[in-house]
């Protein structure tokens, strides 16, 4: 009888750590097969300085992952960190001197202040959302839809349709210098990332947003301030934005309209297929890294192997379309696991 | 293919079998919930089901109702054998089931409720009219006189359970299964639903009744089925049994006095002179309640008692600042108060449970984490400090009897019971001034809610403040010192240091 009952009960272990692990197992599973595919259809792809590359060129995406990962933790969205980011970008080169070919009417400042005030801005910016959303009591999916046109409007505002090239000097040294070999981005992406992880895992703060996603109405009869949560939540992602916009405006050379339309889905791909539950209070910086890994990998890659380059959007759609499935199926998954035991 | 015959060979005697369950064993995650258990239910008959938390009353008939599709053992209905994939087979096959936990859409009308998933519909449109007609004919029928255009949401949830049913019925089902279908209803409505049953039984339908209201299940039920850890421990026909006999069967021998019946005098042992904790002054919100003006003092329970839908939720809720009163005001020792959330009323010392462990509960966390979350602050100011966290929630695991005794393990893991004492653990950690308790005993067993009369006797007797509002007349009865009783969100009545009965409590609302 023991003999034949104790591994039943462990292979039911075993399965049930499995099931309760799979948003955590899915993507690094899909991660190992991306590099190992690529690995074998690229001679070029596994080489020290395309790794360099991908991670040089996930880093803006990587920041407002950081951010929104916080936001998708809470079981809320927010669709307006990109333009956040353009705004800010944009609005940090505004309070530059730029070369008298540049045809802009700006605002020319030291650098330090001109790195303040685009920073108030991008605050300000979020705190309207977190405002929207906790006191007004608009889905943060619709605030945050009008806070991108809202976003997308200032951009429009002090650009004008042109162009702008410099940045304060620290802004540019953090986009596009390199210590040691390493470049500062990713640096500031790595620092982004740790302060992150610590303050979700270790802080009293970190443990509210993981309880307010898991059951919002609990956090609120256990006294927890749940609004404050929600508006800190949009004022960080706007944050991360932020920050994001004016590395991204110097490591791109330029400041300019719709320059980070591209990063809205590009950094939700990354947190959803890294394993984060959109509904809230599962996942983390860990999950969001593996996403950014698996998207990076996967948007590098499709240029080292020999594919029609439009067809390369759809697979991209297609990896997406994956990830969420798991997604979904991990939580129902997990439903079933807790039903089942009641 | 013997039982086959077997079971209609008893038709010319009794009622037929109309649905058979034999050796019956299903375990979740390694855990035995029913052990090779058969149970027999007959045409036309109130079944009742009865047993304590996690006995596997709800597991059987949630097999029955496909609801779980994996177990061993055979099912057979009207003899044959059968083996339901999802609930859609199990109703398919004219079997409904009306959970606890209502399925009603709260923000869809009365009639779209009755006529969800099959409205009628003329070339190819829905036929309102038809819908609105039908759904007050059928309801009328069941003695449901309400407007089918109201919204579903806004009604008692009385009547949302009432026409829950009238639902189940009317989509064919042959044998209903209702589980806990009293505790959220009034006495009125209880003798309305019971008449209701009685006319679906005359139909030649089957009824299963799940209840921890053993004076419910024998009034209506012609036989008792009693289930204890997983095992069918009896079945016997209604007249041959007493209340005593089936808590007998259902916790063992020698428990009789947990269950007391209240129909007795009980003393309240009011503390008029302690000093008052809580006051409110003239408290009112919206349509829930009006003109409350109410006392909470140091060291004695005060009971609010109210048939549901009477504003005593409401107002356990506008206590702890979830609800905002439009008029009137709190008062803490002497200082007026006002929340502006729920975090403000716990700085203030005020402590809440609400009446559904899904509400104050987080399942994927470890009990350790619903333990700490309400007092993190006093815990820790940035960084949290998960070993004391761990230590103070052993400390609460211990002091409340809650198993398993592993603050590590996932609240999901934990029985119904558990969960509800997890859920009051979080408030004990660090002392409150007041505790507010809504519905703190709803849905268990007899052995868990004397637990809980321990638990609010030892808080008051160290001087806590203790509120408890319950539709329930044992519940308040059982732990109150004061009582008041709410009707129609007033308060119109007050029991303090003489002696009551339940049916004088009953006469007050």
């Amino acid at each position: 009888m023991n003999t034949q009952t104790l591994p039943a009960a462990g292979n039911v272990r075993f399965r049930n750590f499995l099931r309760s692990q799979m948003r955590n197992i899915a993507p690094f599973v899909t991660l190992i097969a991306l590099v190992v595919f690529f690995a074998v259809a690229s001679p070029s792809f596994l080489t020290v300085d395309n790794l360099g590359n991908i991670l040089t060129t996930m880093s803006v995406t990587g920041i407002m992952a950081v951010g929104l990962t916080f936001v998708i933790l809470c079981a809320e969205i927010d669709l307006s960190f990109a333009a956040i980011a353009n705004a800010t970008g944009i609005a940090v080169a505004y309070f530059t001197a730029q070369e008298a070919y540049v045809n802009v009417a700006n605002v020319p400042l030291s650098g330090g202040m001109a790195i303040v005030l685009a920073l108030i801005g991008c605050l300000v910016l979020g705190f309207v959302n977190a405002i929207g959303m906790t006191k007004v009591g608009i889905p943060s999916f619709i605030m945050t839809l009008a806070m991108m046109q809202i976003g997308a409007g200032i951009c429009a505002l002090l650009v004008r349709g042109q162009i702008l090239y410099a940045v304060p000097p620290q802004v540019s040294y953090l986009g596009t210098e390199s210590i040691g070999g390493v470049p500062v981005i990713v640096l500031v992406l790595a620092l982004f990332l740790l302060v992150g992880h610590l303050v979700l895992t270790y802080t009293r703060f970190g443990r509210y947003v993981y309880m307010v996603g898991g059951n919002r109405e609990a956090a609120e009869f256990s006294g927890v301030n749940v609004k404050l949560i929600l508006g800190a939540v949009m004022v960080i992602s706007a944050f991360c934005a932020g920050t994001s916009g004016m590395l991204g405006v110097a490591y791109f050379g330029s400041a300019q309209q719709d320059e980070f339309n591209g990063f809205l889905l590009d950094a939700i791909s990354a947190v959803v297929v890294g394993g984060t539950s959109l509904f809230g209070g599962r996942g983390g910086i860990g999950n969001t890294i593996i996403g950014l890994c698996v998207l990076g990998v996967l948007n590098n890659g499709l240029d080292h192997v020999q594919i029609d380059s439009f067809l390369k959007i759809l697979i991209r759609g297609l990896i997406l379309l994956i990830a969420l499935i798991i997604n979904v199926y991990a939580q129902n998954l997990r439903a079933q696991q807790i039903q089942s035991t009641e | 293919m013997m039982s086959m015959t077997e079971s209609t060979n008893n038709g010319d005697t009794q009622p037929v079998a109309r649905l058979k369950m034999e050796g019956i064993s299903k375990s979740f995650g390694g855990v035995a919930a029913l052990r090779e258990v058969d149970f027999e239910l007959r045409e036309g008959e109130v079944h009742g089901l009865v047993g304590e938390n996690g006995a596997g009353k709800s597991t059987m008939m949630k097999i029955i109702a496909g609801v779980h599709t994996g177990y061993t053992g055979r099912m057979l209905l009207d003899g044959k054998q059968v083996h339901f994939h999802s609930a859609r087979d199990a109703l398919d096959a004219g079997i409904g089931m009306v959970h606890q936990e209502l399925s009603i859409v709260p923000d869809l009308s009365v009639a779209e409720n009755v006529y969800l998933g099959k409205q009628p519909t003329r070339n190819g449109v829905v036929d309102w009219k038809a819908m609105r007609e039908g759904a007050k004919r059928q309801l009328e029928m069941l003695g449901i006189n309400v407007d089918p255009r109201a919204t579903m949401g806004s009604l008692p949830i009385g009547l949302q359970q009432l026409i829950e049913l009238a639902r189940v019925i009317y989509s064919g089902a042959r044998i209903i299964i209702l589980d806990e279908p009293t505790s959220a209803l009034s006495p009125p409505e209880v003798r309305r639903l019971f008449e209701v049953l009685r006319g679906v039984r005359a139909s030649g339908r089957s009824i299963v009744f799940i209840s921890h209201f053993l004076d419910d299940i024998l009034e209506i039920s012609d036989t008792v089925t009693i289930f204890r850890n997983g095992k069918r421990v009896a079945t016997q026909p209604v007249p041959a049994i007493d209340k005593s006999w089936v808590i007998e069967q259902m916790i063992g021998l020698g428990h009789e006095d947990l269950e007391e019946s209240y129909t007795g005098a009980i003393a309240l042992d009011s503390k008029p002179a302690a000093p008052i904790v809580l006051a409110t002054r003239d408290l009112a919100s919206g349509r829930a309640f009006t003109d409350v003006s109410l006392e909470v003092r140091a060291g004695e329970v005060l009971g609010i008692y109210g048939f549901m839908g009477c504003g005593q939720l409401e107002l356990a809720r506008a206590l702890f600042g979830k609800v905002k009163p439009d008029a009137g005001g709190l008062v803490i020792e002497g200082k007026p108060v006002r929340f502006k959330n729920t975090a403000q009323a716990r700085r203030a010392g005020i402590a809440f449970v609400p009446e559904s462990r899904r509400s104050m509960l987080f399942y994927h966390e470890p009990v350790y984490k619903n333990v700490s979350i309400s007092s993190l602050g006093r815990i820790s100011r940035l960084w949290l400090k998960p070993a004391v966290e761990r230590g103070i929630a052993e400390t609460q695991v211990k002091a409340l009897n809650i198993k398993p005794a592993k603050v590590k393990a996932l609240l999901g893991g934990l029985s119904g019971g558990n969960q509800q004492k997890v859920a009051l653990a979080k408030w004990l950690a660090y002392p409150t001034k007041v505790l507010v308790l809504s519905e703190p005993t709803r849905g268990m067993d007899v052995g868990a809610k004397d637990d809980v009369v321990k638990i609010v006797r030892g808080l008051r007797d160290q001087g806590m403040a203790v509120v408890v509002v319950s539709a329930e007349p044992e519940t308040v009865l059982s732990l109150a010192d004061r009582i008041v009783v709410m009707k129609k969100g007033r308060i119109v009545k007050e029991f303090a240091s003489e002696t009551i009965s339940k049916d004088r409590l009953l006469e007050a609302a």
